[in-house]
């Protein structure tokens, strides 16, 4: 038993080194291919990770009439938290938005003296709501108008509720982000199932080289896994290679955006690349692997048969 | 120790009969020639008996064991039994003599020890010691027939199988490797050959079989080259 796993071991090694043109551009191949694979992994995180900021900032504002009291304001934030898709509910009251207010207009002087021209406070409470997920704002603002209808009419709460204007940003972003994925993934799927091909391809080129040498394998009783062994042991190392050589070409191109990505999409990408580092090398190097054993396997099922 | 019972090979759905109804048995230590024209079903044959290929109707026994129902995952050990070699050597280019045997020592999971040892005495059993790191390629055409009989050998089979293994050869070189091949019958290996050498056939006065068009129309016990 030990014996002939040094000797596939062996043999692989040797089939590696004396086939290296086939084993150079099965290299190059599932290089490319993975660093397909990469890339899209670091992309949707970029993607991911605007988005969830985005879905952060987003939020329904409830505006108050200014005749509100609290406590009805109050009430309604009560209930609006007893909803299963609320998050949380940020009550701002009408002196809160007025310092707010003051503090965001302060170098603007005009606007600061017409308010204390203003006897009264013109800011209502508000409330603003944030959801569990951006889908659940339309039930939100379901119950919101629910609650907008029921109202004595002599004593209203509620003067507007802005969440049509954001549910078109909203929309619009997320079927961005889906179209950006879907496109990824398609790209990917085409990208591996034509290296696939390719890798096949160039594997059978390097077994065809070798058929004599399987067919009097066979001849002389050598068993299947005897004979497969080292094309597999091939393939792995095709895809150890690649994987590693991805990873290498990842890290100075990640180093150099990690800047830009930073200001543009709010996460470094060089700083993501360090820190997930195990888990792109267990995700690159392991698909390589995987690919050049299935291409290993396709390959030489071919000259097993019998 | 072979038995070929009501043995049938049609090809291509019925359009050629390779063969047709062959029975006969080999008992062991046997030299058994099968000569006949070229079609006349030889190779199918020993293909059947090899496992290469299956009949359309009939059985193939090796001793007890029906060759055709062996698993595919058994079917290395089943081939172990039996050493072969070809009219066109079917060696490796690459590899030397030495190397040529040992691989397939190698293939059959012997240990380095063993390979060191067996592989010299097989090539000495073929009068080709000092031949033992030259390439093929150096080779003269009987003496790489020498070294596929030395790895058909050197695992010690039940049984050698050597298709048409002179038909490339000189009459020299087709002497040379016959006595190699009675000397190993004589060590007590069931040899079976085809041929289309009338002069191997005569000098060899052992059983032949002659076969015709799919169909076994001679079977002497010390026969003659007749057709």
């Amino acid at each position: 038993m030990f014996t002939s796993i040094k000797r596939i071991v062996r043999s692989g090694f040797v089939g590696f080194w004396r086939n290296a043109f086939v084993s150079f551009s099965s290299i190059f191949v599932m290089t490319i291919t993975l660093l397909v694979v990469g890339t899209v992994m670091l992309g949707n995180q970029l993607l991911g990770t605007t988005l969830e900021q985005i879905q952060n900032k987003v939020d329904i504002n409830v505006y108050m009439v200014t005749t509100a009291s609290q406590e009805s304001v109050l009430r309604l934030k009560t209930s609006l938290e007893a909803l299963p898709d609320v998050r949380e509910v940020t009550y701002t009251s009408r002196e809160d938005a007025l310092a707010v207010f003051r503090d965001r207009h302060k170098n603007d002087e005009l606007t600061i003296q017409a308010l204390e021209e203003l006897e009264e406070n013109p800011l209502g409470a508000s409330l603003a709501i944030r959801a569990k997920d951006t889908t659940h704002y339309e039930s939100i603002n379901a119950f919101l108008k629910e609650q907008q209808i029921l109202e004595d009419p002599s004593a209203p709460v509620i003067d507007r509720v802005n969440f049509n204007d954001n549910k078109e940003a909203i929309d619009k972003l997320t079927a961005i982000i889906d179209t950006v994925e879907r496109v990824t993934y398609i790209a990917m799927l085409v990208l591996v199932v034509a290296s696939i091909l390719i890798t096949f391809n160039t594997i059978r080129l390097a077994i065809y080289t070798t058929r004599e040498e399987i067919s009097v394998m066979r001849l002389v009783g050598a068993s299947n896994t005897f004979i497969r062994g080292p094309f597999m042991l091939q393939g792995v190392m095709y895809g150890l290679v690649s994987g590693v050589l991805t990873l290498l070409i990842l890290y100075p191109v990640a180093l150099w955006l990690g800047p830009a990505t930073e200001s543009f999409f709010l996460l470094n990408i060089f700083n993501y690349f360090v820190a997930e580092f195990g888990r792109l090398f267990a995700v690159i190097v392991g698909s390589g692997v995987v690919l050049g054993m299935i291409s290993s396997m396709l390959a030489i099922s071919r000259y097993l048969r019998v | 120790m072979i038995y070929f019972d009501k043995v049938s090979k049609i090809y291509n759905g019925g359009q050629s009969t390779a063969l047709e109804d062959i029975t006969f048995q080999i008992a062991p230590n046997e030299f058994v020639s099968i000569v006949g024209h070229s079609g006349a079903g030889k190779t199918t044959l020993l293909k059947m008996l090899i496992a290469e290929d299956r009949p359309s109707g009939g059985d193939v026994f090796f001793e007890s064991l029906n060759i055709h129902s062996i698993p595919k995952s058994r079917l290395p050990q089943y081939r172990r039994k039996i050493g072969t070699v070809f009219q066109d050597f079917k060696l490796l280019p690459h590899k030397t003599a030495y190397e040529n045997i040992a691989f397939a020592m190698e293939a059959n999971g012997r240990t380095d020890t063993e390979i060191a040892e067996n592989v010299p005495q097989a090539l000495e059993l073929v009068d080709l010691a000092d031949k033992i790191w030259n390439f093929p390629s150096e080779l003269s055409g009987g003496e790489k027939q020498r070294v596929a009989i030395a790895r058909a050998i050197v695992n010690q089979p039940d049984i050698i199988i050597a298709d048409e293994p002179t038909g490339n050869l000189d009459p020299i070189a087709t002497y040379e490797v016959v006595q190699i091949l009675k000397k190993i019958n004589d060590l007590g290996t069931t040899v079976i050959m085809t041929t289309h050498n009338k002069g191997v056939i005569d000098a060899l006065e052992r059983r032949v079989i002659t076969m015709d068009e799919g169909r076994i129309i001679r079977d002497d016990a010390a026969g003659k080259y007749v057709l």
